[in-house]
């Protein structure tokens, strides 16, 4: 659906089913140069369940306008416009990646209206390969390229996709290059690379979190997750083996799994 | 730039892919080899398993018409070869089209199609889609301006094979990528004649690739099957031509496959609702059968092509014949685009002219021991064929001309036997075309 923030139109999927605002509110965001596509193997469940979905484009990402914001404290607050643009009180956040230090910096300013935490690949600081970041913003292709190989797992780098016929590096490729690199990736790296205080948000988290950390991630390893994750209160960690950045593509199910049992647990749905 | 710090990507390359894309052992008992998942249905863990799949919120398998694992494996292998974001295996190369042009279009609209098509193909355009109300505008695939001057306002795509059958006339691809992407709308193309290895459209501006994957993608002559891949770079929200992609699907839930699946949208449409409503599925067997060729696809197309230019430089000097068409004679009208388009080699499909016409091409073909004589092309064996009596043959003389077919071309497959014997072969075709009524009456 399209609605408005700060004068910009912003696209959010609300996967498959009629937006109901009597329902919880989910919202997910996604990583670097990336769109709501990547969530489609989790949203379609929640909005099917009980739950209002949100998968957001940022702003200057996949269909929304405008241009992309420059800072993760610019998207924090951003996340939180959304959340009252479409009329809501409160909602439950799921971010992957640079969604991760956005979603965290997100619930430390505002810690009384997000309800859970899940975090995907998360990290408390994402320092960018200077080179990447130089490519990136430069507009090279190979920069998309280069995070293909590196967001996916050994054994993503074979496919398998859990939907027939989808090859996600291709995929994933194709969504980066969506739009302008740079003004997209290219932004978004920067963005990241500059963010500082993802450890001292996360002291501040003081509601239900989930990290979901995978054994081949080379953007986001494990330690660097669980580093975040031990410095927010009761934090859960559940670490998918032989999975790589992209695991929300590459193992969708054991995400899912996971992912429904913390947000149904903590932040239950509409009884539908 | 600083590229001397940072390496290449590390994704697989092409020959690798062949072997190993789109599976994982680990998930399949550690079996090297990719199972035959020879089943028509799957076990749901439970009804909300059951709904979850086939509300499309989770990937998996429900019915074998619309997925199945080990076909799953080919798609995906063929859409890494190719470079595309998602692929779609169907009972055949011709189910492919169908189920392609069915997705895209609805009754009432227009699509522009080269006219140098498999005969097969022709008819499908000429005189099946229309009673479906999709009509088509023809046009010679050299003929670039002619495809922009055909787009009418409810054309939904332009389809073409890259090196038309049977006359070897290649259609100039990026331009014509151009002329559909100024008109909205995409570009089709049919690249069984060059597999992936050869030419990878999605890289010259094409938006949707399909194959007949009978040909020299499975190489062995075996089984039947189809593909259509999508390159994911089409934007189907640009206007308001596609609103089964862009708008609420009232057989799935409102679901709009453009906002939801984007790069992947019409492959995911062409399964949803394609596969579901008119089920050309691929047996699991046969998709088997096709990805034992893939895997040696390099390697028999470097043979297929060099064999191919032997087989062009013995004919062009030899005394039975009249004319040969193959994008690497130096004369062809499309020579220096094939270099450009081709780079890996022109492929192995030669058309000629047997001196002698009807008569000569009959005692040809009636002679020929080593070569088969059938209706098929791209097996790893030497094929050749009398295009006006064989594959074209329901074409009347007009739709032939137009076709760019001639009654003493001979259309030839070039196999991956020794080019000795190939050639010894074609001299006694030649010997009894030269003679062709004491031979027949031998």
């Amino acid at each position: 659906m399209k609605f408005e923030v700060n004068g910009n139109e912003v696209f959010a999927s609300t996967g498959g089913r009629p937006f109901d605002k009597n329902k919880p509110l989910i919202i997910f965001v996604h990583g670097s140069g990336l769109t709501h596509m990547t969530w489609v193997l989790q949203t379609r469940y929640f909005a099917f369940h009980g739950y209002s979905v949100l998968a957001v484009d940022m702003p200057g990402h996949g269909l929304s306008s405008g241009k992309s914001l420059k800072s993760i404290e610019d998207m924090a607050d951003w996340i939180n416009d959304v959340i009252d643009a479409v009329g809501y009180k409160e909602a439950s956040l799921v971010g992957h990646s640079q969604g991760c230090l956005v979603t965290v910096e997100c619930t430390s300013r505002y810690p009384d209206k997000i309800k859970t935490l899940s975090l995907m690949g998360g990290a408390g600081a994402i320092p960018m390969n200077p080179e990447l970041l130089e490519l990136a913003e430069n507009n090279d292709p190979k920069a998309v390229d280069l995070m293909m190989d590196w967001a996916h797992g050994p054994a993503g780098h074979f496919g398998g996709h859990p939907v027939p016929g989808l090859y996600h590096i291709n995929t994933g490729g194709m969504l980066a290059k969506s739009r302008t690199i740079k003004e997209t990736l290219g932004v978004d790296f920067r963005a990241c690379d500059n963010y500082k205080n993802g450890f001292e948000a996360a002291k501040k988290i003081k509601i239900p979190t989930l990290s979901i950390l995978a054994t081949d991630d080379k953007m986001c390893p494990v330690k660097e997750g669980k580093k975040l994750a031990d410095l927010i209160d009761g934090s859960k960690v559940d670490i998918i083996d032989n999975c790589g950045h992209m695991m929300l593509l590459e193992e969708a199910d054991r995400v899912l799994k996971v992912l429904k049992k913390f947000i149904t647990t903590n932040y239950p749905p509409l009884n539908t | 730039m600083s590229d001397k710090k940072i390496p290449n990507p590390k994704t697989y390359k092409f020959d690798t892919l062949s072997l190993h894309a789109g599976y994982q052992p680990h998930k399949n008992a550690g079996s090297r080899q990719v199972p035959i998942y020879q089943t028509t249905s799957y076990l749901f863990d439970d009804v909300d398993h059951a709904a979850a799949l086939f509300n499309l919120e989770r990937g998996g398998h429900i019915y074998s018409r619309i997925s199945n694992p080990t076909v799953g494996v080919l798609e995906e292998r063929v859409a890494s070869l190719e470079g595309g974001t998602a692929a779609l295996a169907t009972s055949s190369g011709m189910s492919a089209i169908f189920l392609t042009v069915m997705t895209l279009c609805e009754a009432g609209d227009h699509l522009v199609v080269s006219s140098q098509l498999y005969g097969g193909t022709v008819n499908l355009f000429r005189l099946t889609l229309p009673k479906f109300g999709i009509k088509c505008t023809f046009v010679k695939p050299r003929d670039t301006e002619g495809f922009k001057k055909a787009i009418q306002k409810n054309t939904k795509g332009i389809f073409g094979e890259l090196v038309g059958n049977p006359g070897n006339e290649i259609m100039n691809m990026p331009e014509i990528a151009k002329i559909a992407h100024d008109a909205g709308i995409p570009l089709m193309i049919d690249a069984t004649y060059q597999t992936p290895y050869l030419c990878k459209p999605f890289e010259h501006g094409a938006d949707i690739v399909v194959h007949s994957l009978t040909k020299w993608m499975a190489g062995h002559g075996s089984s039947m099957a189809g593909i259509l891949v999508e390159g994911g770079n089409f934007d189907w929200m640009q206007n308001d031509k596609f609103p089964t992609m862009t708008k609420p699907y009232e057989g799935y839930h409102g679901l709009s496959f453009a906002e939801e699946f984007g790069p992947t949208a019409f492959t995911m449409k062409a399964r949803a609702e394609g596969m579901r409503d008119f089920g050309p599925c691929l047996s699991p067997q046969n998709a088997w059968n096709v990805l034992q060729g893939i895997e040696t696809l390099s390697v028999r197309m470097k043979k297929h092509c060099s064999n191919a230019d032997e087989m062009v430089k013995y004919l062009s000097n030899h005394e039975s014949v009249a004319w040969v068409s193959h994008p690497n004679v130096p004369d062809h009208p499309d020579h220096e685009l094939a270099k450009k388009l081709l780079p890996n080699g022109r492929g192995s499909m030669i058309a000629f002219g047997i001196k002698g016409g009807k008569d000569a091409g009959v005692a040809f073909i009636n002679n020929v021991k080593l070569a088969s004589h059938l209706a098929n092309v791209g097996d790893t064996r030497t094929l050749v064929i009398h295009p006006a009596s064989g594959t074209h043959s329901q074409m009347d003389e007009a739709t032939l001309k137009f076709a760019g077919l001639s009654h003493d071309m001979i259309r030839l497959s070039v196999g991956i036997e020794d080019i000795d014997d190939i050639k010894n072969d074609f001299e006694i075709g030649f010997r009894a075309a030269r003679k062709p009524r004491l031979v027949s009456n031998q």
